[in-house]
């Protein structure tokens, strides 16, 4: 069953076509990752799925309802972790559950059902009645994760869970949303942490320039769009070492700061070639999404 | 166009209204200090101050001519200053708008419980000032009950005219422009110090039609025991304005957060 359907869907600002003809299905119970640089297009893609803008063009189903003609029905059913924190800041801590639950149109008593499962999910029974101010940054993603789920949500969209958190705090979101992937939610999630989408998602697309650029698995994306081995190397001379040897060693080389990028299917020849180069310092590791990524989208930085 | 449409009024705007309703109730008693000190301050210092100096206006005491004009002033500046500097706070400095829009509350409902807040915190500062009136003996009129009335009214008008404010600011200093610009000239203008047929007559004829004057027009008289006159056309223009601040309040923001 799709939770979420988008039929080539378009936005534009100001004549630059912000999402230009994105289709995509969502089933329900999958891990669905959009990933791509700054300025892709994916939170305008959210926006659009949760019926928050009209599209120039296109389609949305959001559970089973045209958005954004049913945007308000359909919201009921789903939960939003948005990209700021916009807790209210006034509140503690049950109270910002309290107040959102009331959004959703939820009586008292079912909240007030819900708001200690909650903190006992996030890891925040014992702040119940602590202000906002007082929460550390993971503390108030947990929390936000929880209001989201004041609802009893089906699907979850999730825009850049993780960014700004510290290691502890991430792998502690990603471990709660395993639990509700283990519970049959549905999660939509945006990021740039590429770690991230290979633990979560079992599908994910990347997105650049408004498009879809490629879609699938973590594996079979890294299987369809690089090379297996990866040897990264640095060191006096790397430059002049590319050029003469590595070229025709790898099958393809990025350059990038003062680091060479080796992609190979057989690793053995350059790894002979840069024995005999003990200025060269190198790292040989299999090929990752970050690869995939970085080879769609380009090195060069965007803002 | 959903921009143009008409707003979709519904009872969905109600828990965005507790919402703001209990973050008030966090900080009621400085709140109403507040909102009390500043007209009290007007009201003794130019009543009994400047009111000692004057003789009659209009037929009864400084004080209790000015009486009239504090209700209303202080009514209109509480929904001006709520739906102005708090609504911009929440809109874009804390983004709680954006939290709430993200359920099936959406933002048709988010402003016109604002709308509907600035009235309410309004009534509180309208009816303090209302209830000191009465305590000083400056209205003793069973007439005097209607202006409970007016004082929502006076609210939803200065409200929805503030939110239009706040959907095109940029930031907190845009608001000096309307207090400069608006709020200040109809203080002045509207016969909230002295009666309006003192000032030269083109200044009249702005006055009649700022909204204030219509408010005033309406509560001096019932504080003083009279029938107001016109009272018919008084509600109606400033039911007037209040529509019309609602409906471009509500395009402004559409435009503004739905793009």
């Amino acid at each position: 069953m799709a939770v979420l359907a988008a039929h080539n869907l378009r936005k534009s600002y100001g004549g630059e076509e912000v999402v230009a003809g994105v289709s995509f299905g969502i089933q329900a119970g999958e891990c669905f990752g959009l990933l791509g640089p700054n300025g892709a297009g994916k939170t305008t893609t959210l926006r659009l799925c949760l019926g928050l803008i009209d599209p120039d063009g296109g389609s949305v189903e959001l559970m089973q309802r045209p958005v954004p003609g049913e945007a308000r029905p359909a919201r009921a059913r789903v939960g939003v972790v948005p990209q700021m924190d916009n807790l209210d800041p006034d509140f503690t801590v049950s109270e910002n559950l309290l107040v959102y639950g009331r959004y959703f149109g939820l009586s008292e008593r079912v909240i007030r059902e819900r708001i200690p499962q909650l903190l006992e999910f996030a890891g925040l029974a014992a702040r119940a009645e602590s202000r906002i101010q007082t929460l550390s940054g993971g503390m108030k993603r947990r929390l936000t994760l929880a209001r989201a789920l004041i609802n009893d949500p089906d699907l979850i969209f999730m825009d850049e869970p993780t960014t700004g958190l510290d290691p502890q705090a991430r792998h502690l979101i990603w471990e709660r949303l395993k639990q509700l992937l283990a519970q049959g939610k549905t999660i939509v999630l945006t990021t740039h942490f590429m770690e991230e989408a290979e633990r979560l998602c079992a599908r994910l697309a990347i997105m650049d320039r408004g498009r879809f650029i490629t879609e699938g698995s973590p594996r079979e994306l890294i299987v369809r769009h690089i090379e297996p081995h990866v040897i990264e190397v640095h060191g006096d001379g790397v430059m002049n070492w590319a050029d003469r040897e590595a070229a025709t060693l790898a099958l393809r080389l990025e350059k990038s700061g003062d680091t060479v990028f080796c992609y190979a299917a057989d690793p053995a020849p350059l790894l002979a070639s840069l024995s005999l180069r003990q200025e060269l310092r190198y790292l040989h590791r299999p090929a990752d999404l970050e690869d995939v990524f970085l080879k769609l989208t380009g090195r060069e930085l965007r803002d | 166009m959903r921009v143009f449409a008409p707003p979709s009024m519904s009872l969905r705007f109600v828990p965005v209204w507790r919402r703001n309703l209990l973050v008030w109730r966090k900080l009621a008693v400085p709140s109403i200090l507040g909102n009390l000190a500043d007209p009290m301050i007007y009201v003794f210092g130019l009543g009994y101050g400047l009111g000692s100096m004057l003789p009659e206006v209009g037929g009864v005491p400084y004080i209790a001519f000015l009486a009239a004009g504090m209700v209303c002033s202080s009514t209109m500046n509480s929904a001006t200053f709520e739906a102005m500097y708090s609504a911009f706070s929440r809109m874009h400095v804390q983004r709680t708008w954006d939290a709430i829009m993200n359920t099936p509350v959406d933002l048709d409902d988010v402003v016109l419980a604002e709308l509907a807040w600035a009235a309410s915190k309004s009534v509180l500062s309208g009816v303090a000032i209302l209830a000191v009136v009465w305590l000083l003996g400056l209205s003793n009129s069973v007439l005097s009950l209607w202006v409970l009335a007016l004082v929502p009214l006076i609210g939803l008008t200065f409200g929805a005219l503030a939110l239009a404010v706040t959907a095109l600011a940029s930031s907190y200093d845009f608001f000096m422009y309307y207090f400069t610009l608006i709020i200040t000239p109809m203080s002045l203008l509207c016969g909230v110090f002295f009666p309006v047929e003192q000032l030269p007559a083109a200044f009249q004829a702005i006055a009649a039609f700022l909204p204030l004057t219509h408010a005033i027009a309406i509560a001096r008289p019932l504080l003083l025991g009279h029938i107001p006159s016109d009272a018919v056309l008084h509600v109606l223009v400033l039911l007037a304005y209040a529509a019309a601040g609602f409906y471009a309040a509500t395009m402004l923001f559409r435009r503004r957060l739905l793009k």
